[in-house]
Order: C-alpha cells, then sequence, then structure tokens
C-alpha cells in the first residue's frame, strides 16, 4: 500500500517499488540502481531487468538533467480534463530519462530543448504526490 | 523448412462510427471474407484467431473467439482464442497463423480483428489509451494519449532532418486521395493540400488531418497452407514470405531515439532476411501512418529511403502510385480509421489484392509487398513480408 498517492490519478496501490512514494514525501525522486550489473532504472523497479538481480538500492536522480524534448497538451486522457494545458517534458539526467510534466507556471515559450531543468516532488490535494520539472 | 503459406482471401466491414455492436462488425468482415474465396466455406475452416484489444473495456467481451466462431458459424479444432498487441494485434494473429500452419498444427484459419470503440461510453476509449503505455507512473500523470508524444516525434524529425508541415500533409493528401477510392474507408474524400495545411492545429505540429480517427470495425483473412489453398481458389497465390515483431523499449522515456524508430529496423531486418528480399524489391506497401510523420518515419526505416530523407520522398512523389514504392494504398488508418486489432488485417487484404492484381487502384505488375504496423508509442514494430513467388 501506499502508491495509491502517487500521480493526479492513481490506478494501483500495491507495488513492491512503493519505496518511490515515501521518498517523494521526503522531498527525493528516486530510481533504481543495480548493485550487481550498476544499472539504473527509471520508473523504479524491484528488480532488476537486465541480470535479474534483487540487490537493487534507491538511487536519487539529482542535480541538472536538459530537455530532451516537450510539448504542450490541449486535450487530456479522460479524468485530467481539468489540467489542461499542461507541458509533457522528457529530460535526460546523466542517462536516467524522466517522463513528466512542466511546472505550471512555465508558459510554454520559455521552454527550449535543452534546456536545464530539475526534477522535484510535487504535493498535491488530498494527500496525493507526484513530480514535476522545474527551470534549473 | 515447413509447409508453404498463403494469404487467399480477405474482406471488412465498412469502417467509421458505426450504429453496431462488435460482434456485428465481426459478422460483416467475415461475409466479406468468404465472399472473396467462392470455393472455401466456413465449415473448412480449422482455426480462428482474434485480434482485439480493447475488447475487454469497450466492447465488455472477454472470451471473445468462442464468440466469434459461433458468429461465423466456424467450429475450431487446432486454435481458437485472441491474440493482443493492441494497433498490431490483428498482424499478430497473421504471425501466429502462419506459423501454426507451417508447423502442420493447423491447416485453415481465418484471422479477424477488429474493436468497437466509443461504448460503454464515449471516454472509455481516453481511458483506456492510459493504459497503453506505462499506466502506473505515466498514466498516473495523464501521459498517455498518442497526439502528444508523436507531436515530439515530429518537431525533433523536422529540426534534425529539415522535415516540413507540408511534407507531413502531403502524406495525408496522398493517402486520402487512396481513401477516396475505397468503398470500406471511414473517409472516402480527398482533401487538398491546402486544407491539410489550414485544419486546426491539435497538437503542434500536428494538425486535424495528421491524425487517425477513432474507429469501429473488423476485417479479416484467411491463411492456408499452400496445398489446401489450391483445393479453394484459382486466383493467383500470394504466399507470406517473412515476418518480423520486435520491441526494444516500452516506456516511451527509454527509447533510444524518437526519430530512429531501432525496433522497427530490427523487425523489418528480420522480415526482410527470412524472405530473401531487400527493400528495393518491395513493390507496395500498407505502413502505419497513425501520423503523418509515422509514415515518414516508416520509409527511413524500411529502408525506402535514407534517413533523414522522407519528407523528400513523400514530397518527390516516390511513396505514389508511378514512384518507388506506393505506400497506402487503400488510404492507410488517415483514411481507413483505426480499429485497431482490425489495422493490420486490413492492410493484409490490401496487400493480398495488389499481389492478386485485383486492387481498387492497381501498383501494375506488384509481385512483393509489405504490411508495417507499430503499436503503442512505438514500443513494438511488427512486419510482414507478402509475395507471389514462394
Amino acid at each position: 500500500m501506499g502508491f495509491e498517492k502517487f500521480g493526479q490519478v492513481s490506478f494501483t496501490s500495491q507495488t513492491r517499488a512503493a519505496e518511490f512514494v515515501d521518498y517523494l514525501e521526503k522531498g527525493e525522486v528516486r530510481a533504481t540502481k543495480c548493485n550487481e550489473c550498476g544499472r539504473v532504472f527509471f520508473p523504479p523497479r524491484a528488480d532488476c531487468s537486465w541480470c535479474m538481480s534483487s540487490n537493487v538500492e534507491w538511487l536519487e536522480i539529482k542535480g541538472q538533467g536538459k530537455i530532451d524534448s516537450f510539448t504542450k497538451v490541449n486535450y487530456a486522457p479522460t479524468g485530467f480534463e481539468k489540467d489542461v494545458p499542461y507541458i509533457l517534458t522528457l529530460a535526460d539526467f546523466d542517462g536516467i530519462k524522466v517522463f513528466g510534466r512542466m511546472n505550471k507556471e512555465i508558459s510554454e515559450d520559455n521552454v527550449k530543448v535543452g534546456m536545464a531543468v530539475k526534477v522535484a516532488p510535487l504535493t498535491l490535494s488530498e494527500g496525493k504526490i507526484t513530480y514535476e520539472f522545474l527551470p534549473a | 523448412m515447413g509447409r508453404n503459406v498463403c494469404i487467399i482471401g480477405g474482406g471488412m466491414s465498412l469502417w467509421g462510427v458505426r450504429q453496431a455492436t462488435a460482434r456485428d462488425l465481426y459478422q460483416e468482415a467475415g461475409k466479406a471474407c468468404f465472399d472473396d474465396v467462392p470455393g472455401l466455406s466456413n465449415k473448412d475452416v480449422d482455426g480462428l484467431l482474434v485480434g482485439s484489444a480493447f475488447t475487454e473495456r469497450s466492447n465488455f467481451q472477454t472470451h471473445l473467439a468462442p464468440l466469434v466462431a459461433e458468429y461465423l458459424g466456424i467450429k475450431p479444432k487446432n486454435i481458437c482464442c485472441r491474440v493482443e498487441l493492441l494497433c498490431a494485434s490483428g498482424s499478430s494473429g497473421i504471425i501466429l497463423a502462419y506459423g501454426l500452419i507451417k508447423s502442420g498444427l493447423a491447416d485453415v484459419i481465418l484471422v479477424t480483428g477488429g474493436e468497437k470503440l466509443y461504448t460503454p461510453q464515449r471516454w472509455e476509449v481516453f481511458y483506456s489509451e492510459l493504459g497503453t503505455g506505462d499506466h502506473d507512473f505515466d498514466g498516473a500523470q495523464g501521459l498517455g494519449l498518442p497526439p502528444p508524444f508523436f507531436s515530439m516525434v515530429a518537431q525533433k524529425h523536422m529540426k534534425e532532418y529539415g522535415t516540413t508541415e507540408e511534407q507531413l500533409s502531403m502524406v495525408s493528401v496522398k493517402n486520402r486521395r487512396n481513401g477516396a477510392r475505397n468503398p470500406k474507408a471511414q473517409f472516402q474524400k480527398e482533401i487538398t493540400l491546402e486544407d491539410a495545411l489550414n485544419a486546426p492545429p491539435i497538437v503542434r505540429p500536428l494538425k486535424l488531418f495528421d491524425c487517425c480517427p477513432v474507429t469501429d470495425g473488423a476485417a479479416a483473412v484467411i491463411i492456408a497452407s499452400e496445398e489446401r489453398a489450391r483445393e479453394y481458389t484459382d486466383k493467383p497465390l500470394v504466399y507470406i514470405k517473412g515476418t518480423g515483431q520486435a520491441s526494444v523499449n516500452n516506456a516511451s522515456a527509454n527509447m533510444p531515439s524518437m526519430t530512429t524508430w531501432e525496433a522497427l529496423k530490427i523487425a523489418s531486418q528480420e522480415a526482410y532476411r527470412k524472405a530473401g528480399v531487400k527493400p528495393s524489391d518491395i513493390d507496395v506497401a500498407q505502413t502505419h501512418d497513425c501520423f503523418t510523420i509515422s509514415e515518414i518515419i516508416e520509409y527511413e526505416d524500411l529502408g525506402f529511403c535514407e534517413k533523414g530523407e522522407g519528407g523528400l520522398f513523400v514530397e518527390e512523389g516516390r511513396s505514389d502510385f508511378g514512384g518507388d514504392v506506393p505506400v497506402n494504398t487503400d488510404g492507410g488508418l488517415l483514411s481507413c480509421g483505426h480499429p485497431f486489432g482490425g489495422t493490420g488485417i486490413r492492410q493484409a487484404i490490401e496487400i493480398l489484392r495488389q499481389l492478386r492484381g485485383d486492387a481498387f487502384k492497381q501498383v501494375e505488375g506488384a509481385r512483393t509487398g509489405l504490411t508495417h504496423n507499430l503499436s503503442g508509442l512505438t514500443a513494438a514494430h511488427t512486419v510482414l513480408i507478402y509475395g507471389r513467388d514462394v
């Protein structure tokens, strides 16, 4: 349990990667890193998808990432209609790619490919939490 | 190695926003398919594969294959199940039928596929779409509808290779022109370049005619061993020559590249190798034009042109009738629509007709054809090669 707090709309409560939400609540966005082969996964996963080891640790995604691509969403999927418009962004943090939304206050004109960003937790209403990008 | 396998007939329901149930659509497609092979009856079919992605949510029907079997008067004895790979569910069914027949586990399989969308509620489609990527992480943040993702792909391709909005529009103008001849297409009306360029924006730079619609519909084909095929038809035989289906990532963040589709290159190389042909041998192709930018990248990653030249390829008419390789000769997804499980089957029917020589508009002398489906946010690619020669 616990993962039902994640996202604007949650689709699952039970996952072996639920600690992700505990870290968000502590102010950290974390990926998982395999202690056997060293590979990093985001979204996080309980076992390594490369060497199948269960010896994985939580690794904070910190520092500056770069925007790989972005787009402004005017039509949202069911359940997210009230959120539009929002800027969908793919950012690269030294090889860890993170897909998410840009901070609501940032206008499309101020977003550029290659721009430096950081990723940070975002507290939502009703005890829910997610992450978002902010200019670094 | 194994037996030769043929596609011997096919048919579609009318595609569009239909006042009909899923079973009505499968029945319409099945009848059209049997009508295409007068020498074969539903009693001759020993296997059934049904490709459908949203049947459980939008059609509220699990265990779909036995229902379709009953409605088509088929009593399968070698295989009777549903196949799911979202937009490539239908072509996945054809690959499996090919393998089963080639290995001798079945002789005559009807492969059908389709969707009934916009039910029980219209919003259901856009809710289910969230489950087509990474539901728990990306979906929970409202990331999952295809247009924003493909707009990022288009922006990157434009930036990296100088592809223009005009070139994107040229894909839809071509495919709508082809679809205007197709009596089963959702859109049977041509559009001009001006119509396409001045259409309302969906997600910049994609405009209305750059995007395929939401569609109800079904299609069906008969796959049979060569020996059995000869019993049922006097028409020229069309063989399945090679197949490939590849995935290198699921979550779109983990794509090696947005503008070079690695899984498409792998799937097509596998299909070319098994078929013993190269890209320049393909006379006609149906590729997955869910968005205009998709078709442009597909020209490149299927090897029809060099990387980055896809925009020029359509601009110079090389993907039109009379060009290097006419693409989406029946109108593609942009005209026919896209009932996910039906699309790969619809593509196979057009290739069958082109190679048999009875298409709505014929690519003269076509002997080798290709179909391609992408599925998800380009998370998997499926390629089949068909030919008049084994």
